[in-house]
């Protein structure tokens, strides 16, 4: 029996946790994502997860923990933030490198300096190249579906690397909504046991980890991370078709939004999607043809899906919450202007948006203006800049 | 937390990566070796020679060997040959030539000397 909750979504995201319980989490409070440690230890104190808790003095040894505890063989989960992200950084590369499938709830906040707590995506997008998969999450919902759904994907044998499950920090980690949440039972079964091929505590087959690979082996160990990027969409979808059966609610890789017959789109990721929708309703009741395409998966990148989806369109927008500071746009806008210049014939014009950053405030007013932006370039085959700041005071 | 071993998820084609290079002279491909450069042979090191790393060898004077074993003791490489609690020879193939078995070698007994590998050319 699924039920309807009000909860913020970082009480989704510990509540999906505690669903899951995981043998070991190792953790380390870091705004906004610490919410979710505190309801965690909580449920450990009080008896209601059988995790074992480590306490530890950094996101260096959180994850650092987090690494040894699921070659031990242990489900191991971790969740961080920003500066956090940033610390455990070289250990990111370790768990992906050593194909340990473990699951990291990412709220999403903006990287000093200068110093700042609220929401933009410089911290992910970083670590977009680590080997870990990347979901992004709009809403409480989707990181609560979102997580459950990561630990089937990095423990599927054909994917075994860690995923980052991403949403954007204070609006949706503190903000409150209703969401739909499943009992623990029809979850438990979802997830499963957890069986690893290879785990150290099982001492009657004993091997080593994490040797030295030089100019002979190393090359081939990365070759063998991209093909398991490269198989993950199977089983990222596999895996959102039985979560859908069981829950009602689907996913993709990416969400399209009024995009069919769309002349105009916007392609952008998490909350600023939810910001976006009733400004595309508004055009569509003027007769402007405006859609939208939000990625959820963006490691591994749908990078063919999404330039057939966006194919017919004339003018696609594409809005980045973190800026290359290199001026030639952000990450999204990149992948996406690269995966369209695969398509045959008269590609779509790609424009970029920066916005939101340290939380900068994205409202209607700013997609409006986005979209009023691309329709003119629709309109004159023109386009003032290749990228653009938005919502930045001149 | 106990490893599945129905081979259903195995994901490892080459389960001895160094076995594979002695045996066909290659090195395996990047779709054969074990995920996460796992070594899964146990005790491999066995088959890589490191006594081609040597500059200097230990030579073993039997006569004047006592049988303390203090050379297999502290030997970091395993390379002192024991048979029936007597020292019975030297595995050049894996001996490096750190020269420890020669230093810890009783005074009195002076039974291993190091020389220059130079002196060997064969």
């Amino acid at each position: 029996m699924a039920k309807k909750v009000a909860l913020t979504g970082n009480e989704a995201v510990a509540l999906a946790m505690k669903q899951i319980n995981p043998d070991v989490v190792a953790a380390y409070p870091i705004t906004p994502q610490t919410d979710i440690v505190q309801y965690f230890s909580s449920f450990v104190a009080d008896g209601q997860v059988d995790t074992e808790f480590v306490t530890v003095e950094s996101e260096h040894s959180a994850m650092s923990a987090t690494v040894g505890a699921s070659a031990a063989g242990a489900r191991a989960m971790t969740a961080t933030s920003s500066q956090g992200l940033a610390l455990m950084w070289e250990v990111l590369y370790i768990a992906a490198g050593s194909r340990l499938p473990i699951v990291m709830p990412m709220v999403n906040r903006a990287l000093s300096a200068p110093i700042n707590i609220h929401c933009d995506h410089s911290d992910s997008m970083g670590a977009r190249d680590s080997g870990w998969i990347q979901i992004y999450s709009e809403n409480a919902q989707e990181a609560y579906d979102n997580v459950l759904q990561a630990i089937r994907i990095a423990e599927h044998p054909d994917v075994q690397l860690p995923v980052m499950v991403c949403y954007d920090g204070f609006i949706i980690s503190h903000g409150m909504e209703t969401l739909e949440v499943m009992d623990d039972d029809p979850v438990k079964k979802f997830v499963g046991a957890y069986r690893p091929e290879h785990a150290l505590l099982d001492v009657d087959h004993p091997y080593t980890m994490g040797p030295l690979a030089l100019q002979d082996f190393y090359f081939e160990s990365r070759r063998q991370m991209a093909d398991a990027m490269e198989h993950s969409p199977k089983v990222i979808l596999d895996v959102a078709k039985e979560y859908a059966k069981l829950s009602g609610r689907e996913y993709s890789l990416f969400e399209t939004y009024k995009l069919d017959d769309a002349e105009i789109a916007i392609v952008v990721l998490s909350s600023a999607a939810g910001t976006a929708r009733p400004v595309i309703d508004d055009l569509r009741k003027k007769g402007i043809k405006a859609g939208m395409l939000k990625p959820r998966v963006f490691r591994p990148f749908p990078a063919a899906e999404m330039a057939k989806a966006l194919s017919h369109v004339k003018v696609v927008g594409v809005l980045d919450r973190a800026d290359s500071l290199a001026g030639h746009g952000g990450p999204l806008f990149n992948e996406v202007r690269s995966a369209l210049y695969e398509l045959p014939g008269k590609r779509p014009v790609v424009t970029g948006y920066i916005f939101g950053l340290g939380g900068r405030d994205f409202t209607p007013e700013n997609v409006d203006g986005i979209l009023a932006d691309l329709k003119q370039t629709a309109d004159t085959g023109k386009y003032a800049n290749l990228v653009t700041y938005v919502g930045i005071r001149e | 937390m106990a490893t599945e071993d129905n081979g259903k998820n195995k994901t490892t084609k080459v389960k001895s990566v160094a076995r594979a290079i002695i045996d066909t002279g290659k090195k395996p491909g990047w779709k054969d070796i074990p995920r996460g450069s796992l070594i899964l042979d146990a005790g491999n090191a066995e088959l890589y020679q490191t006594g081609d790393w040597r500059s200097e060898r230990p030579v073993w004077d039997a006569e004047k060997c006592i049988h303390c074993l203090f050379c297999w003791v502290y030997c970091p490489d395993g390379a002192i040959e024991v048979k029936d609690g007597k020292m019975v020879g030297i595995d050049y193939k894996h001996c490096k030539g750190c020269g420890i078995c020669a230093h810890e070698c009783p005074k009195r007994a002076s039974a291993l000397t190091m020389h220059k590998e130079s002196e060997f050319e064969e």
